[in-house]
Protein backbone atom coordinates (compact mmCIF):
# COMPACT_ATOMS: atom_id res chain seq x y z
CA UNK A 1 0.00 0.00 0.00
CA UNK A 2 1.21 3.17 -1.16
CA UNK A 3 2.47 5.84 1.86
CA UNK A 4 -0.04 8.67 2.48
CA UNK A 5 2.06 11.63 3.95
CA UNK A 6 1.08 14.95 5.16
CA UNK A 7 0.76 17.79 2.86
CA UNK A 8 0.96 21.54 3.32
CA UNK A 9 -2.22 23.60 1.78
CA UNK A 10 -1.63 27.51 1.27
CA UNK A 11 -4.76 29.28 1.62
CA UNK A 12 -4.62 32.63 0.80
CA UNK A 13 -3.50 35.99 0.71
CA UNK A 14 -6.02 36.47 -2.34
CA UNK A 15 -8.50 33.47 -1.29
CA UNK A 16 -11.81 35.50 -1.06
CA UNK A 17 -12.47 33.74 2.07
CA UNK A 18 -9.54 34.97 3.88
CA UNK A 19 -10.95 38.24 4.63
CA UNK A 20 -8.33 40.28 3.58
CA UNK A 21 -4.54 39.23 3.17
CA UNK A 22 -4.53 35.69 5.57
CA UNK A 23 -1.81 33.81 4.41
CA UNK A 24 -2.58 30.37 6.12
CA UNK A 25 -0.21 27.07 5.95
CA UNK A 26 -2.09 24.29 6.45
CA UNK A 27 -1.23 20.58 7.36
CA UNK A 28 -3.56 18.62 5.90
CA UNK A 29 -4.21 14.94 6.49
CA UNK A 30 -6.12 13.79 3.90
CA UNK A 31 -8.70 16.90 4.42
CA UNK A 32 -8.23 16.52 7.89
CA UNK A 33 -6.49 20.22 9.71
CA UNK A 34 -3.51 18.85 11.13
CA UNK A 35 -2.10 22.21 11.90
CA UNK A 36 -2.60 26.03 10.78
CA UNK A 37 0.18 28.67 10.61
CA UNK A 38 -1.54 32.25 9.97
CA UNK A 39 0.85 34.20 8.61
CA UNK A 40 -0.37 37.88 9.01
CA UNK A 41 1.71 41.19 8.41
CA UNK A 42 0.53 41.47 4.58
CA UNK A 43 -1.13 44.77 5.90
CA UNK A 44 1.15 45.74 8.34
CA UNK A 45 2.00 49.60 8.05
CA UNK A 46 3.34 50.52 11.11
CA UNK A 47 0.98 52.64 12.70
CA UNK A 48 1.99 52.37 15.89
CA UNK A 49 5.69 53.97 14.82
CA UNK A 50 3.88 56.67 13.18
CA UNK A 51 2.13 57.22 16.49
CA UNK A 52 5.02 58.08 18.09
CA UNK A 53 5.54 61.15 15.10
CA UNK A 54 2.09 62.63 15.47
CA UNK A 55 0.40 64.71 17.59
CA UNK A 56 -2.46 63.56 19.68
CA UNK A 57 -4.74 65.07 16.98
CA UNK A 58 -3.25 64.25 14.31
CA UNK A 59 -3.58 60.65 15.39
CA UNK A 60 -7.05 59.84 15.62
CA UNK A 61 -7.87 59.42 11.64
CA UNK A 62 -5.21 56.38 12.05
CA UNK A 63 -7.44 54.31 14.56
CA UNK A 64 -10.18 54.48 11.77
CA UNK A 65 -7.94 52.35 9.79
CA UNK A 66 -7.53 49.86 12.55
CA UNK A 67 -10.90 48.16 12.49
CA UNK A 68 -11.80 49.51 8.92
CA UNK A 69 -15.43 48.43 9.78
CA UNK A 70 -16.07 49.59 12.75
CA UNK A 71 -14.07 52.91 12.81
CA UNK A 72 -15.73 54.72 15.64
CA UNK A 73 -15.38 52.28 18.07
CA UNK A 74 -11.61 52.07 17.82
CA UNK A 75 -11.96 55.52 17.85
CA UNK A 76 -13.60 55.58 21.33
CA UNK A 77 -10.54 53.60 22.84
CA UNK A 78 -8.74 56.37 21.92
CA UNK A 79 -10.43 59.21 22.98
CA UNK A 80 -10.87 57.13 26.53
CA UNK A 81 -7.33 56.79 26.88
CA UNK A 82 -5.88 60.20 26.38
CA UNK A 83 -9.10 61.52 28.71
CA UNK A 84 -7.80 59.35 31.16
CA UNK A 85 -4.64 60.67 31.12
CA UNK A 86 -5.74 64.53 30.93
CA UNK A 87 -8.32 64.15 33.42
CA UNK A 88 -10.79 65.25 31.64
CA UNK A 89 -14.48 64.18 30.80
CA UNK A 90 -16.29 64.48 28.14
CA UNK A 91 -20.13 66.13 28.61
CA UNK A 92 -22.69 64.00 28.82
CA UNK A 93 -24.52 64.95 25.70
CA UNK A 94 -21.01 64.15 23.83
CA UNK A 95 -21.05 60.11 25.84
CA UNK A 96 -24.28 59.78 24.99
CA UNK A 97 -23.81 60.46 21.34
CA UNK A 98 -20.33 58.50 21.58
CA UNK A 99 -22.57 55.38 22.62
CA UNK A 100 -25.28 55.73 19.97
CA UNK A 101 -22.90 55.92 17.42
CA UNK A 102 -20.69 53.35 19.02
CA UNK A 103 -23.82 50.58 19.04
CA UNK A 104 -24.25 51.87 15.04
CA UNK A 105 -20.71 50.76 14.57
CA UNK A 106 -21.80 47.61 16.16
CA UNK A 107 -24.59 47.14 14.11
CA UNK A 108 -22.51 47.90 11.09
CA UNK A 109 -19.67 45.84 11.87
CA UNK A 110 -22.28 42.75 12.62
CA UNK A 111 -23.90 43.51 9.62
CA UNK A 112 -20.56 42.97 7.15
CA UNK A 113 -19.72 40.15 9.60
CA UNK A 114 -23.29 38.10 8.98
CA UNK A 115 -22.72 39.06 5.48
CA UNK A 116 -20.06 37.93 4.80
CA UNK A 117 -19.66 34.35 6.57
CA UNK A 118 -22.70 33.78 5.39
CA UNK A 119 -21.34 34.53 1.90
CA UNK A 120 -18.20 31.76 2.91
CA UNK A 121 -20.61 29.49 3.86
CA UNK A 122 -22.61 29.68 0.76
CA UNK A 123 -25.60 32.19 1.48
CA UNK A 124 -25.82 34.52 -0.74
CA UNK A 125 -28.63 36.69 0.19
CA UNK A 126 -27.91 37.33 3.66
CA UNK A 127 -24.74 39.68 2.45
CA UNK A 128 -27.08 41.45 -0.01
CA UNK A 129 -29.75 42.51 2.89
CA UNK A 130 -27.16 42.98 5.76
CA UNK A 131 -25.27 45.64 3.00
CA UNK A 132 -28.48 47.28 2.80
CA UNK A 133 -29.01 48.14 6.18
CA UNK A 134 -24.70 49.34 6.50
CA UNK A 135 -25.82 52.10 3.42
CA UNK A 136 -28.28 53.35 6.03
CA UNK A 137 -26.03 53.58 8.88
CA UNK A 138 -22.89 55.02 6.66
CA UNK A 139 -25.06 57.75 5.50
CA UNK A 140 -25.83 58.61 9.13
CA UNK A 141 -21.82 58.63 9.65
CA UNK A 142 -21.24 61.04 6.59
CA UNK A 143 -24.05 63.24 8.35
CA UNK A 144 -22.18 63.81 11.26
CA UNK A 145 -18.83 63.96 10.21
CA UNK A 146 -18.37 64.14 6.06
CA UNK A 147 -16.83 60.86 5.50
CA UNK A 148 -19.20 57.58 5.42
CA UNK A 149 -15.84 55.63 6.21
CA UNK A 150 -13.26 57.03 8.33
CA UNK A 151 -15.28 59.28 10.45
CA UNK A 152 -12.97 60.79 12.87
CA UNK A 153 -15.71 61.93 14.89
CA UNK A 154 -14.47 61.00 18.76
CA UNK A 155 -11.73 63.35 19.73
CA UNK A 156 -10.75 63.49 22.99
CA UNK A 157 -12.80 65.95 25.06
CA UNK A 158 -16.29 65.01 23.24
CA UNK A 159 -16.72 64.81 19.83
CA UNK A 160 -15.87 66.68 16.82
CA UNK A 161 -19.30 68.36 16.64
CA UNK A 162 -23.06 68.25 17.35
CA UNK A 163 -25.37 66.21 15.62
CA UNK A 164 -27.03 67.90 12.42
CA UNK A 165 -30.89 68.82 12.79
CA UNK A 166 -32.94 66.25 12.00
CA UNK A 167 -30.39 63.64 11.95
CA UNK A 168 -31.75 62.14 15.41
CA UNK A 169 -35.32 61.23 13.41
CA UNK A 170 -33.86 59.88 10.80
CA UNK A 171 -32.00 57.17 12.82
CA UNK A 172 -35.43 56.69 15.14
CA UNK A 173 -36.83 55.78 12.13
CA UNK A 174 -33.87 52.80 11.54
CA UNK A 175 -34.33 51.84 14.87
CA UNK A 176 -38.17 51.20 14.37
CA UNK A 177 -37.19 49.37 11.09
CA UNK A 178 -33.92 47.30 12.29
CA UNK A 179 -35.60 44.57 14.06
CA UNK A 180 -38.02 43.62 11.48
CA UNK A 181 -34.59 43.25 9.08
CA UNK A 182 -32.93 41.36 11.70
CA UNK A 183 -35.74 38.94 12.12
CA UNK A 184 -35.60 38.88 7.58
CA UNK A 185 -31.72 37.81 8.66
CA UNK A 186 -32.53 34.85 11.03
CA UNK A 187 -35.63 33.31 8.89
CA UNK A 188 -32.95 33.08 6.31
CA UNK A 189 -30.15 31.57 8.59
CA UNK A 190 -31.42 30.34 12.27
CA UNK A 191 -33.03 27.63 11.33
CA UNK A 192 -31.05 26.87 7.88
CA UNK A 193 -30.63 23.40 7.57
CA UNK A 194 -27.29 23.95 5.61
CA UNK A 195 -26.52 26.73 8.23
CA UNK A 196 -26.40 24.55 11.20
CA UNK A 197 -24.63 21.47 9.37
CA UNK A 198 -21.92 24.12 8.89
CA UNK A 199 -21.72 25.93 12.12
CA UNK A 200 -23.23 23.68 15.02
CA UNK A 201 -20.19 21.93 17.01
CA UNK A 202 -17.99 23.25 14.38
CA UNK A 203 -14.88 24.97 16.12
CA UNK A 204 -15.94 24.70 20.02
CA UNK A 205 -13.93 26.57 22.36
CA UNK A 206 -14.45 25.99 26.69
CA UNK A 207 -14.20 28.33 28.95
CA UNK A 208 -10.74 27.27 29.92
CA UNK A 209 -9.58 27.60 26.13
CA UNK A 210 -11.45 30.86 25.98
CA UNK A 211 -9.83 32.22 29.19
CA UNK A 212 -6.44 31.06 28.23
CA UNK A 213 -5.93 32.02 24.37
CA UNK A 214 -7.46 35.65 25.23
CA UNK A 215 -10.41 35.69 23.91
CA UNK A 216 -13.04 38.96 24.36
CA UNK A 217 -16.40 40.02 23.15
CA UNK A 218 -18.91 37.42 21.12
CA UNK A 219 -15.46 34.95 20.61
CA UNK A 220 -15.53 34.59 25.18
CA UNK A 221 -19.54 35.24 25.56
CA UNK A 222 -20.33 32.48 23.14
CA UNK A 223 -18.15 30.33 25.26
CA UNK A 224 -20.66 30.93 27.89
CA UNK A 225 -18.72 33.60 30.10
CA UNK A 226 -21.23 36.87 30.52
CA UNK A 227 -18.41 39.30 30.03
CA UNK A 228 -18.92 42.34 28.71
CA UNK A 229 -16.67 45.52 29.54
CA UNK A 230 -19.47 47.86 28.69
CA UNK A 231 -21.59 45.87 31.81
CA UNK A 232 -18.85 45.18 34.05
CA UNK A 233 -16.33 48.16 33.45
CA UNK A 234 -18.40 50.32 31.94
CA UNK A 235 -17.33 53.71 30.32
CA UNK A 236 -19.30 57.04 29.34
CA UNK A 237 -22.90 56.41 29.61
CA UNK A 238 -23.49 52.73 29.66
CA UNK A 239 -24.22 52.49 33.50
CA UNK A 240 -27.35 54.25 31.93
CA UNK A 241 -28.65 52.76 29.86
CA UNK A 242 -30.66 49.16 30.03
CA UNK A 243 -29.78 46.50 27.66
CA UNK A 244 -28.40 42.69 27.87
CA UNK A 245 -25.92 40.39 27.31
CA UNK A 246 -25.93 37.73 25.17
CA UNK A 247 -24.06 34.89 26.12
CA UNK A 248 -23.62 31.15 24.13
CA UNK A 249 -23.98 28.01 25.96
CA UNK A 250 -21.65 25.39 24.03
CA UNK A 251 -18.77 27.96 22.53
CA UNK A 252 -19.34 26.44 18.69
CA UNK A 253 -19.86 28.77 15.60
CA UNK A 254 -23.33 28.42 15.83
CA UNK A 255 -23.85 29.70 19.55
CA UNK A 256 -21.38 32.72 18.41
CA UNK A 257 -23.74 33.73 15.53
CA UNK A 258 -26.46 33.33 17.59
CA UNK A 259 -24.75 36.04 20.51
CA UNK A 260 -24.08 38.19 17.35
CA UNK A 261 -27.50 38.50 16.08
CA UNK A 262 -28.89 39.30 19.53
CA UNK A 263 -26.36 41.82 20.08
CA UNK A 264 -27.61 43.60 17.09
CA UNK A 265 -31.01 43.19 18.94
CA UNK A 266 -29.69 44.80 22.22
CA UNK A 267 -27.83 47.89 20.25
CA UNK A 268 -30.95 48.71 19.14
CA UNK A 269 -32.19 49.13 21.85
CA UNK A 270 -29.74 51.35 23.20
CA UNK A 271 -29.84 53.19 20.45
CA UNK A 272 -33.42 53.79 21.27
CA UNK A 273 -32.42 55.07 24.65
CA UNK A 274 -30.21 57.26 23.78
CA UNK A 275 -31.93 58.95 21.19
CA UNK A 276 -34.58 59.35 23.74
CA UNK A 277 -32.23 60.93 26.14
CA UNK A 278 -30.49 63.58 23.00
CA UNK A 279 -33.60 64.79 21.66
CA UNK A 280 -34.44 66.46 25.76
CA UNK A 281 -31.09 67.50 26.23
CA UNK A 282 -29.36 70.08 24.47
CA UNK A 283 -25.69 71.52 25.54
CA UNK A 284 -22.09 70.70 25.01
CA UNK A 285 -20.86 68.14 23.07
CA UNK A 286 -16.79 69.04 23.81
CA UNK A 287 -15.34 69.60 27.33
CA UNK A 288 -14.36 72.70 28.89
CA UNK A 289 -10.89 72.41 28.60
CA UNK A 290 -10.23 74.72 26.02
CA UNK A 291 -7.05 73.12 25.12
CA UNK A 292 -8.72 70.25 23.63
CA UNK A 293 -10.79 72.06 20.68
CA UNK A 294 -10.37 74.67 18.74
CA UNK A 295 -11.80 77.77 18.99
CA UNK A 296 -15.04 79.29 17.30
CA UNK A 297 -14.83 80.93 13.89
CA UNK A 298 -16.43 84.12 14.92
CA UNK A 299 -14.11 84.38 17.98
CA UNK A 300 -11.09 84.24 15.53
CA UNK A 301 -12.06 86.85 13.44
CA UNK A 302 -11.97 89.23 16.04
CA UNK A 303 -9.44 88.17 18.69
CA UNK A 304 -5.98 87.73 18.14
CA UNK A 305 -5.75 85.59 20.97
CA UNK A 306 -8.13 83.14 19.50
CA UNK A 307 -6.07 83.15 16.30
CA UNK A 308 -3.35 82.55 17.73
CA UNK A 309 -5.04 79.10 19.89
CA UNK A 310 -6.32 77.97 16.41
CA UNK A 311 -3.17 78.04 14.94
CA UNK A 312 -1.35 76.45 18.10
CA UNK A 313 -4.11 73.86 18.59
CA UNK A 314 -3.45 72.53 14.58
CA UNK A 315 0.31 72.18 14.76
CA UNK A 316 1.64 72.15 18.01
CA UNK A 317 -1.22 70.73 19.29
CA UNK A 318 -1.74 70.25 23.38
CA UNK A 319 0.80 68.31 25.55
CA UNK A 320 -0.73 65.00 27.82
CA UNK A 321 0.63 64.74 31.41
CA UNK A 322 3.33 62.20 32.00
CA UNK A 323 2.20 58.56 32.69
CA UNK A 324 1.19 55.48 31.10
CA UNK A 325 -2.56 54.29 31.11
CA UNK A 326 -4.67 51.87 29.36
CA UNK A 327 -7.69 52.11 28.24
CA UNK A 328 -10.43 49.48 26.60
CA UNK A 329 -13.77 49.43 24.63
CA UNK A 330 -16.09 46.73 24.20
CA UNK A 331 -15.63 46.55 20.37
CA UNK A 332 -18.05 44.76 18.14
CA UNK A 333 -15.80 42.03 18.10
CA UNK A 334 -13.80 42.11 21.62
CA UNK A 335 -11.73 44.16 23.65
CA UNK A 336 -10.01 46.85 21.95
CA UNK A 337 -7.61 48.58 24.30
CA UNK A 338 -4.91 51.53 23.88
CA UNK A 339 -1.62 51.50 26.17
CA UNK A 340 -1.05 54.38 25.88
CA UNK A 341 2.97 55.82 27.56
CA UNK A 342 3.67 59.84 27.53
CA UNK A 343 6.33 61.75 28.23
CA UNK A 344 4.46 64.61 28.77
CA UNK A 345 5.15 65.82 25.13
CA UNK A 346 2.71 66.93 21.92
CA UNK A 347 3.26 63.42 20.88
CA UNK A 348 2.38 60.08 22.73
CA UNK A 349 5.48 58.43 23.91
CA UNK A 350 4.53 54.91 23.31
CA UNK A 351 1.17 54.10 21.69
CA UNK A 352 0.20 49.95 21.62
CA UNK A 353 -2.80 48.91 20.21
CA UNK A 354 -4.48 45.60 21.65
CA UNK A 355 -6.83 44.07 18.95
CA UNK A 356 -8.78 41.67 19.70
CA UNK A 357 -8.81 39.60 16.64
CA UNK A 358 -5.09 39.42 16.68
CA UNK A 359 -5.49 37.27 19.58
CA UNK A 360 -8.23 35.19 18.04
CA UNK A 361 -6.74 34.78 14.87
CA UNK A 362 -3.69 33.34 17.21
CA UNK A 363 -6.16 30.65 18.42
CA UNK A 364 -6.70 29.46 15.16
CA UNK A 365 -4.50 27.21 15.01
CA UNK A 366 -5.70 25.52 18.42
CA UNK A 367 -9.52 26.06 16.85
CA UNK A 368 -9.28 24.34 13.52
CA UNK A 369 -6.86 21.10 14.64
CA UNK A 370 -8.82 18.14 13.79
CA UNK A 371 -11.34 19.56 11.35
CA UNK A 372 -11.83 19.38 7.68
CA UNK A 373 -10.62 21.89 5.19
CA UNK A 374 -13.84 23.43 4.53
CA UNK A 375 -13.94 24.57 8.47
CA UNK A 376 -11.25 26.17 8.46
CA UNK A 377 -12.98 28.88 6.44
CA UNK A 378 -16.15 28.85 9.27
CA UNK A 379 -14.11 28.83 11.91
CA UNK A 380 -12.21 31.99 10.28
CA UNK A 381 -16.08 33.83 9.57
CA UNK A 382 -16.76 32.75 12.72
CA UNK A 383 -13.88 34.99 14.79
CA UNK A 384 -14.98 37.81 12.57
CA UNK A 385 -10.98 39.18 11.70
CA UNK A 386 -10.31 42.07 9.91
CA UNK A 387 -6.96 42.83 9.26
CA UNK A 388 -6.58 46.20 9.75
CA UNK A 389 -6.81 45.73 13.42
CA UNK A 390 -4.33 42.46 13.55
CA UNK A 391 -1.56 44.07 11.30
CA UNK A 392 -1.84 47.66 12.40
CA UNK B 1 -19.58 54.96 45.07
CA UNK B 2 -16.25 56.48 45.48
CA UNK B 3 -15.83 54.66 48.95
CA UNK B 4 -16.69 51.27 47.53
CA UNK B 5 -14.13 52.09 45.00
CA UNK B 6 -11.86 53.31 47.32
CA UNK B 7 -11.83 49.71 49.11
CA UNK B 8 -11.81 48.39 45.89
CA UNK B 9 -8.40 49.52 45.21
CA UNK B 10 -6.98 49.25 48.57
CA UNK B 11 -7.89 45.50 48.18
CA UNK B 12 -6.44 45.36 44.81
CA UNK B 13 -3.58 46.61 46.68
CA UNK B 14 -3.27 44.57 49.60
CA UNK B 15 -3.41 41.36 47.99
CA UNK B 16 -0.43 42.69 45.78
CA UNK B 17 1.27 43.23 49.25
CA UNK B 18 0.77 39.54 48.92
CA UNK B 19 2.51 39.01 46.37
CA UNK B 20 5.53 40.71 47.58
CA UNK B 21 5.62 38.59 51.02
CA UNK B 22 5.83 35.74 48.22
CA UNK B 23 8.24 36.86 46.28
CA UNK B 24 10.18 39.64 48.42
CA UNK B 25 13.17 41.38 46.74
CA UNK B 26 12.13 39.87 43.46
CA UNK B 27 8.86 42.32 43.37
CA UNK B 28 10.75 45.70 42.80
CA UNK B 29 7.61 48.07 43.46
CA UNK B 30 4.12 48.41 43.78
CA UNK B 31 2.10 51.47 43.30
CA UNK B 32 -1.27 52.80 42.30
CA UNK B 33 -1.44 53.60 38.47
CA UNK B 34 -3.59 55.90 36.68
CA UNK B 35 -5.89 52.93 36.12
CA UNK B 36 -4.60 49.75 37.68
CA UNK B 37 -1.83 48.86 40.08
CA UNK B 38 1.40 48.21 38.41
CA UNK B 39 4.33 46.05 39.49
CA UNK B 40 7.55 45.58 39.17
CA UNK B 41 9.37 42.43 38.69
CA UNK B 42 12.48 41.17 38.51
CA UNK B 43 13.27 39.51 34.87
CA UNK B 44 14.68 35.92 36.66
CA UNK B 45 11.42 35.67 38.88
CA UNK B 46 8.47 36.95 36.20
CA UNK B 47 7.12 33.15 35.01
CA UNK B 48 6.68 32.47 38.75
CA UNK B 49 4.99 35.52 39.35
CA UNK B 50 3.12 35.09 36.18
CA UNK B 51 1.91 31.02 37.44
CA UNK B 52 0.87 32.35 40.89
CA UNK B 53 -1.40 35.75 39.54
CA UNK B 54 -2.56 33.58 37.17
CA UNK B 55 -3.64 30.32 40.34
CA UNK B 56 -3.31 32.53 43.10
CA UNK B 57 -5.11 35.74 42.18
CA UNK B 58 -7.45 34.72 39.39
CA UNK B 59 -5.49 37.13 36.64
CA UNK B 60 -6.76 34.57 33.90
CA UNK B 61 -6.17 36.70 30.59
CA UNK B 62 -2.96 38.19 29.75
CA UNK B 63 -4.70 41.05 27.34
CA UNK B 64 -1.30 42.58 25.83
CA UNK B 65 1.64 41.99 26.45
CA UNK B 66 4.70 45.05 24.75
CA UNK B 67 7.58 46.40 24.79
CA UNK B 68 8.81 50.05 25.44
CA UNK B 69 12.11 51.52 24.56
CA UNK B 70 12.36 53.56 27.15
CA UNK B 71 15.91 55.48 25.57
CA UNK B 72 14.45 58.41 24.43
CA UNK B 73 12.43 59.47 27.54
CA UNK B 74 12.95 62.27 29.15
CA UNK B 75 13.03 60.45 33.01
CA UNK B 76 16.01 58.04 31.27
CA UNK B 77 19.60 58.14 32.45
CA UNK B 78 22.29 56.47 30.60
CA UNK B 79 22.90 53.28 32.51
CA UNK B 80 19.26 52.74 32.89
CA UNK B 81 17.75 49.49 31.66
CA UNK B 82 16.29 50.44 28.12
CA UNK B 83 13.21 47.94 27.68
CA UNK B 84 10.16 47.44 29.26
CA UNK B 85 8.45 44.39 28.72
CA UNK B 86 4.73 45.30 29.86
CA UNK B 87 2.08 42.80 30.69
CA UNK B 88 -1.36 43.97 31.11
CA UNK B 89 -3.19 41.28 32.51
CA UNK B 90 -7.08 41.02 33.70
CA UNK B 91 -9.13 38.70 36.12
CA UNK B 92 -12.41 38.05 34.65
CA UNK B 93 -13.80 36.75 37.35
CA UNK B 94 -13.25 39.74 40.46
CA UNK B 95 -13.39 42.22 37.72
CA UNK B 96 -9.90 43.83 38.04
CA UNK B 97 -6.68 44.44 36.27
CA UNK B 98 -2.77 44.52 36.80
CA UNK B 99 -0.28 45.78 34.91
CA UNK B 100 3.46 44.06 35.00
CA UNK B 101 6.56 45.41 33.80
CA UNK B 102 9.84 43.48 33.46
CA UNK B 103 13.32 46.17 33.13
CA UNK B 104 15.58 44.86 31.02
CA UNK B 105 18.80 46.26 29.62
CA UNK B 106 19.84 45.72 25.79
CA UNK B 107 20.99 42.30 25.69
CA UNK B 108 19.28 40.82 28.12
CA UNK B 109 16.78 37.58 27.55
CA UNK B 110 13.33 37.65 29.49
CA UNK B 111 11.57 34.35 30.15
CA UNK B 112 8.40 33.85 27.84
CA UNK B 113 5.16 33.24 29.95
CA UNK B 114 3.37 30.98 27.42
CA UNK B 115 3.43 28.31 29.71
CA UNK B 116 1.53 29.94 31.95
CA UNK B 117 -0.58 32.03 29.15
CA UNK B 118 -0.59 30.35 25.37
CA UNK B 119 -1.98 34.14 24.03
CA UNK B 120 1.46 35.64 25.08
CA UNK B 121 2.88 33.94 22.17
CA UNK B 122 2.46 35.66 19.20
CA UNK B 123 2.42 39.18 21.50
CA UNK B 124 5.98 38.09 22.71
CA UNK B 125 6.90 37.76 18.85
CA UNK B 126 5.71 40.90 17.94
CA UNK B 127 8.09 42.54 21.20
CA UNK B 128 10.88 40.49 19.93
CA UNK B 129 10.37 41.74 16.20
CA UNK B 130 9.64 45.18 17.25
CA UNK B 131 12.39 45.59 19.76
CA UNK B 132 14.72 42.49 19.74
CA UNK B 133 13.54 41.64 22.94
CA UNK B 134 14.35 37.81 23.35
CA UNK B 135 12.02 35.66 24.85
CA UNK B 136 13.56 32.53 26.75
CA UNK B 137 12.39 28.79 26.11
CA UNK B 138 9.12 30.52 23.77
CA UNK B 139 8.38 27.63 21.18
CA UNK B 140 8.71 29.49 17.91
CA UNK B 141 9.87 32.85 18.27
CA UNK B 142 10.23 34.42 14.44
CA UNK B 143 9.12 37.39 13.16
CA UNK B 144 5.07 38.36 12.66
CA UNK B 145 4.15 41.15 11.33
CA UNK B 146 6.66 42.51 9.03
CA UNK B 147 8.14 40.93 5.44
CA UNK B 148 10.01 37.55 4.96
CA UNK B 149 13.88 38.90 5.41
CA UNK B 150 13.18 42.15 6.75
CA UNK B 151 16.05 43.58 8.70
CA UNK B 152 16.32 45.74 12.03
CA UNK B 153 13.44 46.22 15.09
CA UNK B 154 11.52 48.69 13.49
CA UNK B 155 10.17 50.29 16.73
CA UNK B 156 13.55 50.90 18.13
CA UNK B 157 13.65 54.33 18.46
CA UNK B 158 16.96 54.76 16.93
CA UNK B 159 15.45 52.72 13.81
CA UNK B 160 14.30 55.73 11.01
CA UNK B 161 10.74 56.36 10.40
CA UNK B 162 11.33 56.35 6.79
CA UNK B 163 13.06 52.63 7.42
CA UNK B 164 16.13 51.69 5.94
CA UNK B 165 15.33 49.48 2.76
CA UNK B 166 12.48 50.19 0.06
CA UNK B 167 10.67 47.31 -2.25
CA UNK B 168 10.11 48.07 -6.13
CA UNK B 169 9.26 45.95 -9.07
CA UNK B 170 12.11 45.51 -11.55
CA UNK B 171 10.88 45.38 -14.98
CA UNK B 172 14.33 43.80 -16.13
CA UNK B 173 14.17 41.36 -13.35
CA UNK B 174 10.25 40.83 -13.14
CA UNK B 175 10.14 40.90 -9.62
CA UNK B 176 10.61 43.11 -6.53
CA UNK B 177 13.70 44.10 -5.09
CA UNK B 178 14.80 45.64 -2.42
CA UNK B 179 17.07 48.73 -2.51
CA UNK B 180 18.83 51.21 0.12
CA UNK B 181 16.06 53.64 1.34
CA UNK B 182 16.31 57.72 -0.65
CA UNK B 183 13.64 58.93 1.03
CA UNK B 184 14.56 62.04 2.98
CA UNK B 185 13.46 62.14 7.22
CA UNK B 186 11.26 64.83 7.60
CA UNK B 187 9.96 66.30 10.90
CA UNK B 188 7.01 68.44 10.45
CA UNK B 189 6.22 69.43 13.79
CA UNK B 190 8.75 69.04 16.38
CA UNK B 191 7.68 67.06 20.09
CA UNK B 192 7.46 69.72 22.54
CA UNK B 193 7.09 70.08 26.24
CA UNK B 194 4.86 72.36 28.42
CA UNK B 195 7.07 75.25 29.46
CA UNK B 196 9.98 74.84 27.15
CA UNK B 197 10.77 74.95 23.43
CA UNK B 198 8.21 78.08 23.11
CA UNK B 199 11.12 80.42 22.13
Amino acid sequence: MAEIKNYTLNFGPQHPSAHGVLRLVLELDGEVVERADPHIGLLHRGTEKLFEYKTYLQNVPYFDRFDYVSMMANEHAYALAVEKLLGVEAPERAQYIRVMYAELTRILNHCLWLGASALDIGAMTVFLYCFREREDIFDYYEEVSGARMHAAYFRPGGVSQDLPEGLLEKIKGFTERFPGYVDEYETLLTENRIWKQRNVDIGVVDKEAALAWGFSGPMIRGSGIAWDLRKTQPYDVYDKLDFEIPVGATGDCYDRYLVRVEEMRQSNEIIRQCIEWLSKNPGDVRSDDARLHKPSRASMKGDMEALIHHFKHFSEGYHVPEGEVYAAVEHPKGEFGVYLVSDGSNKPYRMKVRASGFAHLEALDYMCRGHMLADVVTILGSQDIVFGEVDR
Amino acid sequence: MDMSENNQEQQGLLALSGLQEEFGEAVQSVREGVDCPIVVVQRDAIVDVCHYLKSQQGYEILVDLCGVDMSEHPSYVQGDARFEVVYNLLSVEHNKRLRLKVLLSEREMVASVVEVWPTANWFEREAFEMYGIIFNYHPDLRRLLTDYGFEGHPMLKDFPLTGRAEMFFDEDQWRCVYRPNQLENRMLIQRTWPGVDRG
